[in-house]
């Protein structure tokens, strides 16, 4: 290779096409891990990462998430709206006072009647500013608001179909395009997707779809302390790791999302940073209690959480995971203080087994659905062939149905009794847990079950239900995390779940990449980012 | 001769047609739904049901089939779902793409497979013969997304002298002709031209070596034609069946191939499919396997017609 190398530099020399450097010094080119450019009409497509990268960068929300801590988990903050509190009248109605002074990126006025437009933009489909698209990307985040009206031009209220202290939460997935941008564009969206206009920090400057994106700082955003410190930011779909990996390490990207577990020692060694932290994902079984279902006996249940060696675990992941003790992590405001102890012992997992009449050499058998890939679902055959293992140990016969990734996500809104979950018994599918509804109330309450929601496994329990109706209709922050914290801990002491892991979203970086703070959250801030020249 | 040809072009309609129906349905046998591209998983259902509507998917297969096809004999190809755009400039912006690299590595893969496996048929049995005979091997057994990488980690990750992925530095838009573009060329290109070049070789050393041992070239050495005279003959005789390969071949390539083009993030078909088929994407599932099987079918035509061209039997036949 010593000899071959000059010989063939030599030739690229020839032929003009060594490698350049190919950006300027405060550029900096992320690859992400989508397929395509997230939407960037006001209402990303491609899940967390699309708010990530054209949602917050582009847009901002009535109620932001403060992304500037990596030392707590990340929390709502004042967006496009100063203030908002409950109508002390009626509890079905929000009042929200806008920040004055906001501009769209092309000059025009944020102000009430631009929230109203928007709002029908994704929910009146009879406005001319309807959008299928954006609607189907975010509709379902609030399916309980009712009505939308302009009180004063910075004044709006929202009412909801019944009362629902969630609000805040649910809004922070809303972002809000400019109507005077979207007027001049000829009223398409498609071209207003090329050019768009929010009031986010920065501005989309160019957009070759499929291949990359181009923003640049919107240095007259209203929060002076968010003005980016690059000059550019490259976004790239990259949806191979190892292709993220080598565009890495050969300097054509400075940034990866998500890179394979297995490349983190190289991509250290050749000096490249490493950023985790653990954030709202987790990565349980979701167990059926349907009848004939062996987790119906919370001995069974709480001997499987005893028996998972979860520091193995995160050796298999090469350190990016969190072992789980309950649905949330265990310093979260909702995980409040079970008694059941959700660690490794597999003694006592196996002295329950016994009470309930198995043991190693007497198992008792079980069927899980699992994927062999899929977003957020880390690497799902090798931690539950580890898991299988820990589990066959102390006396539980793990089966595993490998689905498709798309068909185990379909069948979750089915639930465990519809024929396309094959007898399964628990199901893997890993999921945000940033806000009540999407953490608890989908999973937890009775009428979320299919085909209303996801909780797959018909779990039935009077008393959650209560504490999340009345966490849902409990207006004051701190009283409504107690009250999730105390189903939290009625969770974790029922051992409802097989408590497993948490992600800690681990992304590569170039040494020259300054300034970055991982939030304990989905999203990420890319304000404070610089490059070193 | 006109009758040939009109003949081989109502061969090629139903193939097309059938290709058609087996395309749509093959797509919608796979299993997920077609709207998880656009709608969250916690969507309500009546937003999952209007957008079914709104995409056609509440109908029947057969009427959403003909509707489809009707669509697509006036160069329709429908709306992506995921990204809102027609399917047609996807599909038609990829295609350019991947020809870019197909018809670069055709020519070289072809150019070099030919001259490998000539001299080769001519030394048969000799060490050029065996050298040719075990690069060809090696050709097409290699699996290229494994030579990509391996290529990769070379030329761009060690060495750093060319880029890893992409399409030019502002992408496959700003494409132009000057060193800073090609050399994103360089390394998906060898990686493509690997397997034409070993079936070429192959091929070409095979047809070559046989017509050097019919009874034909000895009567005309024993004529006492030049040995260029007699070469010519044996280019004839090889050429028929050389170019049906090569079309094939370059049918394969202008499909793009989905692992090459994923290694290399190139924005051609082949990375278009990948990411239809994780996105649920069917519109532009079905548009992409549509063109890319006309243009498979196209090529066959061509090849259909010019080999009776170079081979005057195949006309009196």
């Amino acid at each position: 290779m010593r000899r071959l190398a000059p010989a063939l530099a030599g030739l690229f020399l020839a032929l003009g096409i060594v490698a350049q450097p190919a950006w300027a010094g405060g550029t900096l080119r992320i690859a992400m891990t989508a397929s395509d450019i997230p939407l960037t009409t006001g209402q990303p497509d491609n899940g967390a990462e699309g708010y990530r990268f054209t949602g917050y960068t582009i847009y901002d929300a009535l109620v932001n998430w403060d992304l500037s801590k990596a030392d707590q988990p990340a929390s709502l903050t004042p967006g496009l709206a100063t203030s908002w509190s409950i109508d002390p009248k009626d509890n079905t109605r929000w009042i929200f006072n806008l920040r004055k002074g906001v501009t769209f990126h092309d000059g025009s006025a944020f102000n009430a009647d631009a929230v109203v437009w928007n709002f029908e933009k994704v929910l009146n489909d009879q406005s001319p500013q309807f959008d299928a698209k954006q609607s189907g990307n975010v509709r379902g985040r609030f399916p309980g608001i009712k009505e939308v009206k302009k009180i004063d031009e910075n004044t709006v209220s929202i009412s909801t179909k019944a009362p629902d202290a969630w609000m805040p939460y649910e809004l922070a997935w809303m972002f809000f395009s400019s109507p005077t941008q979207w007027e001049k564009l000829g009223k398409s969206w498609d071209k207003f997707a090329m050019q768009p206009s929010g009031t986010g920090p920065f501005k989309l400057t160019k957009l070759v779809p499929r291949e990359l994106a181009q923003l640049e700082p919107n240095t007259a955003y209203w929060d002076k302390n968010r003005i980016p410190k690059t000059d550019k930011v490259i976004l790239m779909p990259i949806p191979d790791p190892n292709t993220r990996t080598a565009a890495l390490l050969s300097g054509q990207v400075d940034w990866i999302e998500a890179p394979a577990p297995d490349m983190i020692p190289n991509l250290k060694a050749q000096g490249m940073q490493i950023t985790s932290n653990v954030y709202p994902h987790t990565w349980p079984y979701q167990f059926s209690f349907l009848e004939g279902s062996p987790w119906n006996d919370i001995r069974i249940r709480k001997a499987a959480n005893l028996a998972v060696d979860r520091e193995g675990l995160k050796q298999l992941l090469g350190g990016m995971m969190v072992g789980a003790e309950g649905m949330v992590t265990a310093d979260h405001p909702w995980f409040g203080h079970p008694t059941f102890k959700v660690k490794y012992d597999p003694a006592e997992a196996k002295r329950l087994l016994k009470e309930a009449g198995y043991s190693k050499d007497h198992p008792i058998k079980a069927k899980i659905l699992i994927s062999a890939s899929g977003s957020g679902q880390m690497l799902p055959l090798a931690m539950n062939e580890f898991i299988q293992q820990n589990l066959a140990e102390v006396g539980i016969a793990l089966e595993f149905e490998v689905l498709e990734w798309q068909t185990l996500y379909a069948n979750w809104r089915q639930g465990a009794k519809d024929p396309a979950s094959r007898g399964g018994t628990a199901t893997n599918v890993s999921f945000a847990w940033q806000d009540p509804m999407v953490a608890f109330y989908r999973f937890i309450h009775t009428s979320m079950i299919p085909p209303n929601g996801f909780n797959w496994g018909w779990y039935k329990d009077p008393e959650s239900d209560a504490l999340l109706d009345q966490a849902r209709a409990t207006f004051d922050p701190a009283k409504q995390d107690a009250l999730l914290a105390k189903l939290h801990e009625r969770q974790v002491d029922n051992a409802t779940w097989l408590f497993i892991a948490h992600d800690v979203g681990p992304r590569a970086l170039s040494p020259k990449v300054k300034g970055f703070v991982q939030a304990r959250s989905w999203f990420q801030d890319l304000t404070p980012v610089s490059l070193d020249k | 001769m006109l009758v040939y040809l009109l003949k081989r072009l109502l061969y090629a309609l139903p193939i097309a047609l059938s290709v058609t129906l087996v395309c749509f349905l093959l797509v919608h046998i796979a299993p997920g739904d077609p709207l998880n591209a656009v709608v969250p998983a916690d969507a309500p259902a009546e937003v999952v049901n209007a957008l079914k509507a709104a995409y056609g998917f509440d109908k029947p297969l057969p009427v959403q089939y003909v509707r489809w096809l009707g669509r697509a004999l006036t160069g329709d190809l429908g709306t992506s779902v995921a990204t809102g755009r027609p399917v047609a400039d996807e599909v038609l912006s990829a295609v350019r793409n991947t020809i870019l690299l197909a018809v670069i590595a055709a020519i070289i893969g072809f150019a070099l497979g030919a001259l490998l496996g000539g001299v080769a048929g001519y030394r048969h049995r000799g060490i050029v013969d065996r050298l040719a005979t075990a690069l060809s091997v090696v050709g097409v057994s290699v699996p290229h997304y494994w030579l990509g990488m391996v290529l990769t980690i070379i030329f761009s990750t060690r060495l750093n002298w060319l880029p890893a992925m992409g399409a030019g530095p502002g992408g496959s838009k700003e494409w132009l002709w000057d060193g800073e573009h090609i050399r994103y060329l360089v390394l998906p290109v060898a990686t493509l031209m690997v397997i034409p070049l070993g079936i070429v070789t192959r091929t070409i050393r095979a047809l070559v070596a046989d017509t050097l041992s019919k009874d034909f070239v000895q009567a005309l050495r024993a004529k006492g034609l030049s040995d260029r005279a007699v070469f010519l003959h044996v280019v004839k005789n090889v050429a028929p069946t050389a170019l049906a390969v090569m079309g094939l071949q370059l049918g394969y390539l202008m499909g793009g191939s989905i692992l090459v083009e994923t290694v290399f993030a190139w924005p051609g078909s082949g990375f278009l499919l990948n990411t239809a088929i994780f996105q649920r994407d069917l519109p532009l599932l079905q548009g992409t396997i549509l063109i890319l099987c006309l243009i498979f079918v196209l090529l066959n035509l061509m090849v259909d017609v010019l080999q009776p061209l170079i081979d005057p039997r195949m006309r009196r036949s």
